[in-house]
């Protein structure tokens, strides 16, 4: 972030000097064109999001046969959502169960499922995660406000480059007549990756 | 390789540090160097093994100091350099040229 001086003159950082000198080497090179960059970042930050997760677990919870699909083979039940491309090049679909809990990492770096989640957020490619949901997941979740029960298996799922993971959360009780549409609206990202449930709208009013 | 990278059940880290309302990037230069990353990655001069092999040769002290994107930053320096795009003095130069028309 560039940072004004006492005399009001704009300082580059290192790193915005260095990435400034990237750009313009590759792009007098043709290597790369702003616009294409520009809309790379407009993907990521505008178009590929948790919203494509919410509605795969919607979807999940109301079309027994998408779902044993999506937990059969994920790839091709996501990409008949249209959900595939980089970082999803093997995509595991975990069901969370009244008696398992699952929950993703990526201890080497930052591996995610892009396709339906995005880009993932600051704590997962923090130390602190990436070194302790392997050891200590029940301390980890108490962090993120979740307790599991001590009857409930906890599975952790460490990512590659060459698999990532999902979670399938529990369609939480009361939400039975709600439709496909209204059940998009309730999920939420950490659920998808196993450090938050998913709760029934009253359930979140009362919380507020 | 084992490295400071390989993080799984290391103690010491301290606490989860939760954000509200994450933004997707936290500064321009971060969009920037992810979107650059991307666009030299579909050049196919490097697989996505070579890229975290740079990742995971950067030195331990910096590796442990440095934020997510500016590790990004030094693995593309190095995949650019190995891949013989430019060098290393070439890459230096530029950042003081830059430097020196914003001083």
């Amino acid at each position: 972030m560039s940072e004004k001086t006492h005399d009001g003159h704009t300082e580059l950082t290192d790193n915005e000097l260095r990435v400034r000198a990237l750009e313009s080497l590759l792009t007098e090179r043709g290597l790369v064109d702003a616009d294409a960059l520009n809309e790379l970042i407009d993907t990521y930050e505008t178009k590929i999001g948790p919203r494509n997760g919410f509605k795969v677990v919607a979807r999940a919870w109301t079309d027994p046969e998408f779902k044993k699909r999506l937990l059969e083979d994920g790839n091709a039940a996501l990409a008949e959502m249209g959900y595939e491309g980089r970082q999803g090049e093997t995509m595991v679909v975990l069901e969370n169960t009244p008696k398992i809990h699952n929950m993703v990492v990526c201890t080497l770096c930052s591996c995610y499922p892009w396709p339906v989640l995005g880009l993932p957020p600051a704590w997962y490619k923090s130390f602190p995660y990436r070194s302790r949901a392997v050891i200590d997941p029940r301390g980890v979740l108490k962090e993120f406000g979740v307790e599991i029960g001590d009857d409930v298996d906890i599975r952790v799922w460490d990512s590659t480059s060459e698999t990532r993971f999902i979670v399938l959360p529990e369609r939480p009780a009361g939400t039975e007549d709600m439709t496909e549409e209204e059940l998009v609206e309730i999920v939420n990202r950490n659920s998808l990756i196993g450090t938050a449930l998913v709760e029934a709208p009253s359930a979140i009013g009362d919380q507020s | 390789m084992n490295g400071v990278h390989d993080m799984g059940g290391m103690h010491g880290m301290g606490p989860i540090v939760l954000e509200e309302n994450e933004p997707v990037f936290h500064a321009e230069w971060e969009r920037r160097i992810f979107a650059l990353s991307r666009a030299m990655g579909f050049q196919d001069r490097w697989n996505i093994d070579m890229a975290r092999y740079a990742r995971e040769r950067i030195p331990p002290h910096i590796y442990m100091a440095s934020s997510y994107y500016e590790r990004f930053l030094l693995s593309l320096e190095t995949l650019l350099v190995e891949g013989e795009y430019f060098t290393q003095e070439e890459i230096d130069e530029r950042v003081a040229k830059l430097a020196k028309e914003e001083a």
